[in-house]
């Protein structure tokens, strides 16, 4: 493929043809920030966000639908394009609900990040602003229509990568808002619950119900590990406060990347079910009663070599499961044969 | 899977064959659904419409259990039309003539007479399988859970062989496994005649391996019990003991009411879980284990990758993590089992495994890696039998139609069939107990078609009582397009619809799966 050279801030930089100046200054390792943009959706161009000044060009250009071209010189931080991203982020604060006091996402919103690398406080403008009711009808997904800035990452990953199109712009002019067809409710529209428009939502118009009710983002501290469901085999993040899952979050998963179900997303509340087992029991007169861990393990030892001893091996069976982990399984199959001494050991892979 | 997961929206033809994979794999339904922008041929086989069959080019909506009439007719359809791979048959495989042979019994037109598809509809789709670039082959339960489960996936393979659509990215046979660890599960030897890496207990060099690593004189030769064994020899008296960790079979396995019988029969049942399942609750001993979220190790997921599960929290209660359990009881039975962390478990395993041999912990920590792995400077394998095939060549196996064992009659004039829901998860142990998925989905249904329901008087949102030779359920029916005439559907995440009461557990003669796809029913409105 045929390559050019253009420069982003004096730094030349080579890239092949076809990139654009958002991919070729990442290249470069110039920052640009953007809302509307994502690598994995098609570009929008929508809230420029990412304006660059290109010289010889009369207007400032959105860096992520502009394709590099040799010879370009592109300044990401002049004092036009600074002006210019002031002015995006006043516009979208002068209708913007300012209660990152108690938002969900303070602490993990561009908007809030972008206004204080530029130093905007609050709009500079005044006019009519929206109040749309909270969407809150469903156990998943919490919709903040009033903190929706239009960048339409939603409308895509609903499109693009879902597959399903259940959202989309309604609407004209300042009563612009994304919707599901019909303007209902996503619980009353075939929205899967998905969450992957959550977890691509720049600011809080989009959250995790149960996950940013239960923490600032700050206190959470988060786990990469690998969800119990199906065999699919996704990555997230535990979300962790003090010694509680308090929710899930997409990272970059080498199967799923960001995307997941909804029993991968938000199905972690059983981990803190009442009705987990926290104790050992022993059943007595067909009642089941608690007991000590050295009390149980020496009964289950007693009874598991008595039935060997009196009668054989192979009268001892066990279930393995395929929902615990490769050591558990090895273990379980290694007692199996070399402690019960039989082969019978299967689990539920035929189910 | 032959393949990797990403693969597959690399892939120019797919053909999906009993899965629902939007509801039961959403994530690899979206690598479908890529393929497909990218201007994929989706064909869906399945009796039931689907999500994934209404975004298909062609749905196959054959009769339940019909597989291998379909599938030995694209294979008559490719040999008779010579579309077939014949560099591959001839360097990769073996049996061809026989196989040949077999599939000539089933031209499209008697394959119709079986299946319901049209003729013309099953020569469109071998044509277009045997012409792709870049076909593969997806499948799930819906193949396996029947008495010819064996027979199906031989079918399959045969196909992609005859076709050359194997052993090269993008391209090959798929299934798509329903657990988290089933994969892994079978990997280290949870099953009755193999070791871990499918090393089999019946040959003295590996049982003389493994007894050396293990310290011990000796470890037994003859294979042991399936699941379905162990419960039919519980019933009997020949099983007197059952250590069950993390399974819920009262709810997950084919005819229940003789499972419970079979338990409760036992001497001694100790269970280990997270919750009081139905199957914990006949247990003598019950032993907390500590969930996902509490404890290191490993999952090995369906296209074979090795992935890091992470402690996030302590355990709750006074749980401990089930290797931890293992360990006690067998230092506690005079067998000695310590291991600091589980990473010492995994190092143990890999050292007598040869497909996991490369992998470590220190290597996921950089990412997901896919067996075989057999050296730590192999990268993993996202595609196999790229040059050749485990066995050497290929060999077709060639299999006829059977019918499935248990088919509607005058008294159970209805065919039951089961899967998942989207929303829930197997037993739905965890998923029922989530504040958010039962919260949306809180009530199980039955899927009807608009012609029986009628017939019986049932009309959406009655309680229908739905019973089998087995057992019976009541269900709230709900009238469907999803399923045709003569079809009913529900899942079995639910206990108060345990339809497992109801299935048939005629088994495969080689795999032992139940033939849990099919069914005789009785649906009457009940009182």
């Amino acid at each position: 493929m045929a390559e050019i050279t253009l420069s982003i801030n004096n730094v030349n930089i080579t890239v092949p043809q076809g990139t654009t100046v958002l991919e070729a200054a990442g290249q470069a390792g110039v920052f640009i920030p953007t809302f509307c943009h994502d690598p994995e959706l098609t570009n929008f161009g929508a809230c420029r966000m990412c304006v660059v000044e290109i010289e010889g060009l009369r207007s400032l250009s959105a860096s992520c639908v502009t394709n590099a071209t040799e010879g370009m010189v592109v300044h990401t931080d002049s004092p036009a394009v600074q002006e210019a991203r002031k002015t995006i982020l006043e516009l979208l604060l002068a209708n913007h609900p300012l209660d990152c006091l108690t938002c969900g996402r303070s602490g993990d919103c561009r908007l809030q990040d972008y206004a204080y690398l530029y130093g905007v406080k609050t709009g500079s403008f005044e006019g009519e602003r929206h109040s749309y009711p909270l969407e809150d009808d469903n156990p998943f997904i919490v919709r903040d229509l009033n903190k929706c800035i239009l960048c339409g990452k939603c409308v895509r990953a609903c499109a693009e990568i879902q597959g399903n199109s259940i959202l989309d712009f309604a609407y004209r002019g300042f009563d612009v808002k994304v919707a599901p067809a019909m303007d209902v409710s996503l619980k009353a529209s075939d929205c899967v619950f998905c969450g992957n428009c959550v977890a691509m939502c720049p600011v809080g118009a989009l959250q995790e119900k149960g996950l940013r009710s239960a923490a600032p983002t700050w206190e959470v501290r988060k786990v990469k590990t690998t969800c119990p469901y199906c065999g699919t085999g996704c990555s997230f993040e535990l979300n962790v406060k003090g010694n509680k899952v308090v929710g899930v979050t997409s990272c970059d998963g080498d199967v799923n990347g960001r995307t997941l179900c909804v029993k991968g997303r938000f199905g972690y509340g059983f981990i803190h079910h009442p009705d987990r087992l926290t104790t050992p029991l022993i059943k007595k007169n067909g009642v089941f009663k608690e007991a000590s861990w050295e009390e149980a393990i020496k009964l289950v030892a007693q009874k598991l070599g008595r039935i060997k001893a009196k009668h054989s091996s192979d009268a001892l069976a066990v279930l393995s499961s395929a929902r615990c982990t490769n050591e558990e399984n090895y273990l379980l199959q290694k007692f199996t044969r070399a402690v019960l001494g039989t082969n019978n050991i299967d689990h539920c892979a035929r189910l | 899977m032959t393949n990797s997961i990403d693969e597959i929206s690399g892939a120019d033809f797919i053909l999906a064959i009993g899965t629902n994979t939007t509801e039961a794999h959403p994530i690899i339904s979206l690598k479908i659904k890529k393929a497909q922008r990218q201007g994929a041929t989706l064909v869906v086989v399945d009796p039931r419409r689907t999500e994934l069959a209404e975004r298909a080019d062609q749905h196959m909506q054959l009769k339940p259990g019909s597989d291998i009439a379909l599938l030995n007719a694209l294979a008559q359809v490719i040999i008779a039309e010579d579309l077939w791979d014949k560099d591959f048959v001839a360097g990769r495989t073996e049996d061809f003539a026989a196989f040949k042979e077999v599939v000539a019994q089933y031209p499209p037109e008697l394959a119709e007479q079986i299946t319901g598809l049209p003729a013309d509809m099953i020569r469109e789709v071998a044509r277009g399988y045997a012409r792709a670039c870049k076909a593969t082959i997806l499948y799930t339960m819906g193949v396996t859970q029947h008495i010819c489960g064996t027979h199906n996936v031989l079918a399959v393979a045969n196909l992609a062989m005859l076709c050359g659509q194997i052993g090269k990215e993008s391209s090959g046979v798929n299934p798509l496994r329903g657990q988290n660890n089933v994969q892994g599960a079978c990997d280290m030897g949870a099953l009755p005649g193999v070791f871990t890496g499918y090393q089999a207990v019946t040959a003295a060099d590996q049982r003389a391996k493994f007894a050396g690593a293990w310290r011990v004189a000796e470890l037994p030769g003859r294979p042991g019990l399936t699941v379905g064994e162990m419960f039919d020899k519980a019933g009997t008296g020949e099983v007197r003991g059952m250590y069950i960790m993390g399974e819920n079979p009262v709810l997950s396995d084919p005819d229940s009411n003789h499972v419970v019988h079979a338990l409760e029969k036992l001497d001694f049942l100790v269970v280990q879980d997270i919750f009081l399942t139905e199957t914990a609750a006949l247990g003598d001993v019950i032993l907390p284990a500590a969930s996902f979220a509490e404890k290191d190790g490993t999952f090995s997921n369906t296209e074979r990758r090795v992935q890091r599960v992470r402690k996030a929290i302590d355990p709750v209660g006074s749980a401990w993590a089930d290797w931890q359990i293992i360990c006690t009881i067998a230092t506690a039975m005079g067998y000695p089992m310590q291991y600091a962390t589980a990473s010492d478990i995994f190092d143990e395993m890999a050292a007598l495994t040869p497909s996991y041999g490369g992998i470590s912990y220190a290597r996921l920590e950089q990412g997901g890696i896919q067996w075989p792995c057999p050296h730590t400077g192999h990268p993993g394998t996202a595609y196999l039998h790229k040059d050749n095939f485990s066995r050497g060549p290929g060999k077709f196996n060639p299999v006829v139609y059977v019918p499935p064992a248990e088919l509607p009659d005058a008294g159970y004039p209805l065919l039951l069939s089961t899967g998942r829901r989207y929303f829930h998860y197997h037993t739905g142990t965890m998923t029922r107990r989530t504040g958010a998925l039962e919260v949306h989905y809180g009530t199980e249904y039955l899927e009807i078609n608009q012609a029986d329901a009628a017939a019986l008087g049932i009309t959406d949102g009655d309680i229908a009582q739905v019973s089998s030779r087995r057992g019976l359920v009541k269900v709230e029916a709900r009238i469907s397009k999803v399923v045709p005439q003569g079809l009913v559907f529900t899942s079995f995440h639910f206990p108060e619809v345990a339809i497992n009461k109801l299935t048939n557990p005629a088994q495969d003669m080689v795999s032992k799966i139940p033939e849990l796809k099919v069914c005789a029913v009785k649906v009457e409105k009940a009182c």
